[in-house]
């Protein structure tokens, strides 16, 4: 199969990008999208040229680093897949694929395709965490949990933090990813302690960082590898509002004895 | 923006059911009374107020939304997004220009009048007289024209709102949210259509 790529190349953070247009030929149809950009680079490499950065670690779809917006669509045409577990075979043959990354204030360009998504990092030190004794784990027993809500909470936990929601939505938006993260350990009883404190902070933090607002146009959901469902972003408002409306802040506004 | 869109979609519902009674074909008599009540009562006179700040609330909102979305993403991507979303629901803040235009409209042509902002015209017997108004207005083909399409544009924005404002609260549940769904389809039809049938009266039938 031939292809005509329409690459983002960017020098650094700082430097001002372009579109650069390569033609490969002889691409087989069994190719990952990542193993069809490694051939393209070998041949970059050979010609004495600087070859196309991008991100990729496991190329099993749950490391979330091999996030590229192909043809208009965070990891490309096909649904529920990364791109790294997307093949060429999806595409048509003498097809031109635009290549971009990311866009988002809160995901920098760092080189060519490559985004610096360490933002996400900060809204999880935010809240995403629980208070749990080191050592032997508890008794199961000691600990009920539903079967639904384990159920659900690991359909949250399935979020990979690859940052499609972000690219998806028209606004830039985080919402999915945060209301992902916020659902696994409020839907549990590990994460009840901090459930007030968490929606506040992971949602303050998602503001700081300069992600966009949620207008439930539901985009984040369509283009998520992950399938996370918008429900997730429901349960969030829901916990945010009861961390508004039912603040407990030791120390103040306690009645003087 | 949810709560303040939810009560302003519950104003259009008032707002429709009065106005629906100049079809009622007594020459205006039942919806003169209506008038009457809704002038002289005093709870609607500080409802106006509220109403006003609904608006203004939500407006303001919109904006502030749409103004901090836009610079999250300074670089914009050279392909356009292709994800299949609601196509209503991404031209929220260009339909909402388009009622925020034809409000101002509206309230020149009669608010406005009631309160005394905007001269009196000929044909109307007292600032309450707003059916003879409509009746002048609605019978020029442009106005008819104008009114009509603002008010597709307004269910646009009703078919996104109603669901989305459910959603922004927080209120999903498997079984209800999908009959939401269809509430809010036939409630933006139900709007758009019923407001358009009164320039369509007055044009054609009246």
């Amino acid at each position: 199969m031939d292809f005509k790529l329409k690459i983002w190349r960017q020098k650094n953070a700082q430097a001002k990008g372009s579109f650069r247009t390569y033609p490969v030929s002889d691409v087989s149809p069994e190719m990952s999208f990542l193993e069809m950009i490694d051939y393209l680079n070998k041949q970059i490499i050979e010609s004495g040229g600087e070859p196309i950065t991008f991100e990729q670690d496991c190329r099993e779809g749950i490391c979330g680093s091999c996030g590229l917006y192909i043809n208009g669509r965070p990891h490309g045409p096909m649904r529920r897949t990364t791109t790294c577990e997307l093949h060429m075979r999806e595409f048509s043959d003498g097809e031109t694929i635009v290549i971009e990354p990311w866009r988002s204030k809160a995901f920098p360009v760092i080189k060519d395709l490559v985004v610096d998504r360490s933002s996400f990092e900060r809204v999880m030190h935010a809240g995403g965490f629980i208070s749990v004794d080191t050592g032997s784990a508890a008794e199961a027993n000691s600990l009920p949990v539903s079967k639904h809500n384990s159920d659900k909470a690991f359909d949250a936990a399935a979020c990979i933090g690859c940052g499609a929601c972000v690219a998806a939505c028209k606004n830039s938006s985080a919402v999915l990813f945060a209301a992902a993260k916020i659902a696994q350990y409020a839907l549990i009883p590990q994460g009840k302690a901090e459930a007030k404190e968490r929606v506040d902070r992971m949602v303050k933090q998602m503001d700081t960082e300069g992600f966009g607002y949620c207008s439930n146009t539901y985009g984040c959901e369509f283009d998520c590898p992950k399938g996370i469902s918008v429900d997730f972003i429901a349960l969030m408002n829901r916990e945010f509002f009861s961390s508004k409306l039912c603040k407990q802040i030791p120390g103040k506004y306690t009645r003087k004895v | 923006m949810a709560v303040a869109g939810l009560f302003l979609m519950l104003f259009l519902v008032f707002h429709l059911a009065t106005n629906l009674l100049m079809l009622a074909g007594d020459g205006g008599k039942a919806f003169a009374n209506a008038v009457r009540f809704l002038t002289e009562n005093p709870a609607v006179k500080a409802m106006e107020y509220i109403l006003f700040a609904g608006f203004l609330v939500h407006i303001a909102l919109g904006v502030i939304l749409q103004v901090h979305n836009y610079r999250s993403r300074p670089v914009r991507y050279h392909k356009r997004l292709q994800t299949e979303t609601s196509q209503f629901s991404r031209y929220m803040i260009h339909t909402g220009v388009i009622i925020l235009v034809f409000l101002v409209i509206h309230l020149l042509n009669f608010f406005f009048i009631r309160l005394g902002w905007v001269a009196l015209p000929d044909h109307a017997e007292s600032r309450h007289d707003f059916f003879s108004m409509a009746v002048v207005l609605f019978q020029n083909p442009w106005y008819s024209l104008i009114y009509i399409v603002s008010f597709v544009f307004l269910g646009f924005h009703l078919k996104h709102a109603f669901q989305s404002a459910f959603q922004s609260l927080g209120l999903n549940h498997t079984r209800y949210t999908p009959a939401i769904k269809v509430i809010g389809t036939i409630y933006a039809l139900a709007i758009s259509i019923g407001f358009s049938l009164i320039p369509l009266y007055f044009l054609f039938i009246y």
